[in-house]
């Protein structure tokens, strides 16, 4: 039975797995740029890397934002209890999410393929740590090791512990091996067989080390955290598990057979089964000692901001698909001018508008600065406003320039 | 309703601190680092589109040169923007467990939204960004739009949690806890947000508008000055001078807001120790032992200013007790550092536009534009400036009158270690990001 207190939680769990593989993807593509190697071969995967996730890295990584305000707002004393516990992996995260984003904006100012190497390489020792970082960060949670409190928990064997490493291990080797899947299908689409090839070998090993690392994990877990493996183990905790598996293993095989499409949305299956199962087995404690109805805010809050995220969803869902259609389109990549663009030149349409400018701001002074009422500071503010629109379409452009246009008449 | 901040006992012990004061330093440079990035969140992408839109209207490539180019800086400087925000929404946990873990159902909702106009902004500048010359021109200008829209509305967000911190309203605190809890009132019914807003967003125009004039500028005092620099300069300039203007009467409003709300606020930007009544203004000097030294008086203008009245009553900072009080030197002078800025550049841009008025042109003379060279980074100055007038101005309270900043810290250690990690790690951004723009603004314009 789902309560309304459970439903920012499962928004929460939804963008973890998006955030897990749209921005593990980006990630993923840091690590290959990473040991790409020197020459012209490993340039060619660092350029493809770069340009496949140029249009869409700063969406994914929005997908941590949501969870964190989604979080405060809903459940604020174990988001509270969490950060100060975990302040050390969330905030190295927080490091690489910058370098990480350092390199974006840098690399669209590189010229040479020296510079563009040396940015890479710097910058994408954050793709390695900050999956990693998150990783721990999670399977503090999930191993309870995180309770109530400022901070809640020891600051440093709440992370560093088997259960978090082999957590974040494992969020590294899925990022490699999301991204490889992604860039392999994107290669494909840019007709270049021969890099799709390279990055499906990479796939590949990637999968196969994920999926190694996921069975170790489960043998780790059963050592350390013998209560969420229990739960893992069995009913529906177990269902997940195995659903997660054969995606995985379903992902493997597609890949093999050079069906990158479907690869990609079975890998997603396989995250968003495990992160399932592991709210199954914790349901229904948060954190320890904290039920998730004990964490959750009061009903205002929770209905507004069920209604905030259904309503953001609504306008965030369509915009996403154009986003990747279009860049899985390849709509977004290369300098082919588009042809026939009929732009039909209507002449100069700057006007003279000083008197109105003028009248703007006089009513604009009078009812902020010299009236004291609300109201008429309202008019006022909105009066200034107006007059810096209205002006600005005079003084924007010289005149010698909108004559120089050719008169319509 | 009343709010008596010793009931309140927040939902963690506060946390035992040693390095508070490195704290607040470590979220004061998050803030100064993403702060000026916001600007261009708010003003760039409506300025990218005003030329776009001119150049779909009248066909000249010139202007789709100058939105090709500015639409690069907007990229990187996005890119920034994104990350440290990525940061300070990390921090609110990291360093301030628990003000968010008291407060997060009440204020959280805001950003929640603002994480969606954040999302709608990332999708559109990839589409606007990498669609230059593959989507049909007026889809490529559509595309803009929600950008621009999206950028303004995420300011809109942030500050109305800012003006909530500053002016708490939409929630009861019984037996310690925080009950009763209305975030749309909280955050959109309250009366403290709206000049904040209007404020913010004139400075973005200005900090925007100035640097991007300021920049074209430099090209003019080196002798390059074709009809591209011309144009490129006009147009931001024309943003930043009205948005200048405009600027001094929306200040005069915020003090005003400000002396009706927060009067110890207010004190501490005027360096008042004692209420009275025709309370004087000083002219930079030094605030000690209750009044300020070595100031220039201007007899009555605090009561003129701050209620419309020379014989108005001015509350002083006596009137709460020493631990309630703001540093008072800082934000004093933080608070003549902006409004100094803000009354030069006024200056600078009445005299541009009577010129423009008058003869048609901007002016040509070389201090004219050596002055906008300065504008542009004097208006970072007095933005920063800014917000520690009103972020310091509100200490010892991280909610005004509820909570403390003491009490919202967190109790994790090794904050020193985590300041000098971000400082590095922001240093070598901004070096990034200067060598980016550096780049950009020496590429050929043949090269766009």
């Amino acid at each position: 039975m789902i309560h309304l207190y459970d439903v920012p939680l499962a928004f929460a769990l939804v963008g973890l797995a998006l955030y897990t593989v749209l921005g593990g993807a980006d990630f993923g593509a840091g690590f290959w740029q990473l040991v790409a190697g020197r020459g012209e071969r490993g340039r060619e995967i660092r350029d493809h890397a770069h340009h496949a996730m140029g249009p869409v890295w700063e969406a994914n990584h929005v997908w941590l934002v949501f969870v964190l305000t989604v979080m405060w707002t809903a459940y604020p004393t174990a988001f509270a209890s969490i950060a100060s516990t975990l302040s050390v992996p969330l905030f190295v995260a927080g490091l690489g999410i910058v370098l990480r984003g350092g390199a974006y904006a840098l690399r669209s100012g590189t010229v040479s393929p020296r510079e563009q190497r040396l940015v890479d390489t710097v910058f994408a020792v954050s793709s390695v740590l900050t999956p990693f970082a998150l990783g721990t960060a999670v399977g503090g949670v999930a191993s309870g090791r995180v309770h109530v409190g400022n901070p809640g928990g020891s600051v440093l064997t709440s992370w560093l512990n088997a259960t978090s490493i082999m957590t974040g291990l494992l969020g590294t080797a899925f990022a490699a091996y999301n991204a490889a899947v992604f860039l392999s299908g994107d290669a494909r689409r840019d007709g270049n067989e021969e890099l799709a090839e390279r990055f499906r070998r990479r796939a590949l090993g990637a999968g196969l080390v994920a999926g190694a690392a996921a069975f170790a994990g489960l043998g780790v877990l059963r050592a350390d955290d013998h209560h969420l493996f229990t739960r893992l183990a069995t009913g529906s905790g177990l269902a997940a598990v195995v659903l997660s598996v054969a995606a995985g293993v379903g992902t493997l095989a597609l890949i093999y057979v050079r069906r990158y499409e479907p690869a990609r949305y079975t890998s997603a299956v396989a995250v968003a089964a495990i992160i399932g199962g592991w709210a199954v087995a914790q349901n229904p404690v948060l954190i320890r000692g904290l039920t998730i109805h004990d964490a959750a805010a009061g009903r205002d809050t929770l209905v507004a901001l069920v209604v905030a995220v259904v309503a953001g969803g609504a306008l965030v869902f369509p915009s996403l698909t154009l986003l990747f259609r279009l860049t899985l389109g390849g709509r977004l990549r290369g300098d082919a001018l588009i042809p026939g663009a009929v732009i039909r030149p209507r002449g100069p349409h700057t006007r003279r508008n000083t008197l109105p400018a003028a009248a703007l701001l006089v009513a604009g002074i009078g009812f902020l600065t010299v009236a004291d009422a609300a109201w008429a500071h309202a008019i006022g503010v909105t009066a200034l406003l107006l007059f810096v629109a209205v002006a600005f379409r005079s003084v924007a452009l010289e005149d010698e320039d909108t004559a120089s246009v050719g008169d319509p008449a | 309703m009343t709010l008596a901040p010793a009931l309140l006992a927040a939902g963690l012990s506060p946390g035992q601190q040693r390095y508070l004061s490195e704290a607040r330093q470590m979220q004061a440079l998050s803030f100064a680092a993403h702060i000026p990035l916001v600007c261009f969140g708010i003003a760039l992408p409506a300025l990218v589109l005003y030329v776009e839109w001119l150049y779909l209207r009248r066909g000249d490539e010139l202007y789709r040169t100058i939105a090709r180019r500015w639409s690069r800086i907007m990229a990187a400087l996005f890119a920034a923007g994104a990350v440290t925000g990525t940061i300070l929404s990390l921090e609110m946990g990291l360093l301030w467990p628990n003000f968010t873990g008291t407060f997060g159902s009440v204020f959280g909702l805001g950003f929640a939204i603002e994480g969606f106009s954040f999302f709608t902004e990332a999708i559109f500048m990839g589409i606007y960004v990498y669609g230059w010359s593959r989507l049909p021109p007026r889809w490529h200008f559509a595309s803009g739009i929600p950008m621009a829209v999206a950028g303004f509305a995420g300011s809109l967000m942030v500050i109305s949690v800012n003006g909530w911190m500053n002016h708490p309203s939409g929630f009861r605190i019984v037996g310690g806890k925080v009950v009763d809890v209305h975030p749309l009132h909280a955050l959109f019914a309250n009366t403290y947000f709206w000049h904040e807003l209007v404020h913010m967003y004139l400075a973005g125009y200005m900090v925007t508008g100035f640097l991007l004039a300021g920049a074209y500028a430099l090209c003019r005092l080196r002798g390059a000055w074709g009809r591209y620099e011309r144009t490129a300069l006009a147009i931001p300039l024309a943003a930043a001078t009205l948005a200048s203007v405009a600027q001094v009467f929306v200040g005069d409003w915020n003090g005003r807001e400000v002396a009706a709300t927060q009067p110890t606020k207010l004190a501490a930007f005027e360096g008042l120790g004692r209420t009275v009544k025709g309370a004087d203004v000083h002219l930079l000097g030094w605030y000690s032992h209750g009044h300020v030294s070595w100031g220039i008086p201007i007899p009555k203008l605090l009561s003129l200013l701050a209620f419309h009245s020379t014989n108005a009553t001015v509350q002083g900072l006596d009137a709460v007790g020493p631990a309630d009080r703001p540093p008072v030197n800082v934000v004093r002078f933080a608070f003549q550092t902006m409004v100094g800025i803000g009354t030069l550049l006024a200056a600078l841009s009445v005299y541009a536009l009577l010129v423009r008025l008058r003869r048609g042109r901007l002016p040509e003379s070389r201090w004219f534009h050596l002055g906008l060279v300065a504008a542009g980074p004097l208006a970072v100055v007095a933005l920063i400036a800014g917000w520690v007038v009103t972020e310091v101005g509100r200490q010892p309270w991280v909610v005004y009158h509820v909570m403390r900043t003491t009490q919202a810290v967190t109790g994790a250690g090794g904050i020193p270690v985590g300041y000098g990690a971000l400082a590095l790690v922001y240093l070598a951004l901004a070096a990034g990001v200067g060598w980016v723009l550096m780049r950009l603004y020496r590429r050929p314009l043949e090269a766009t």
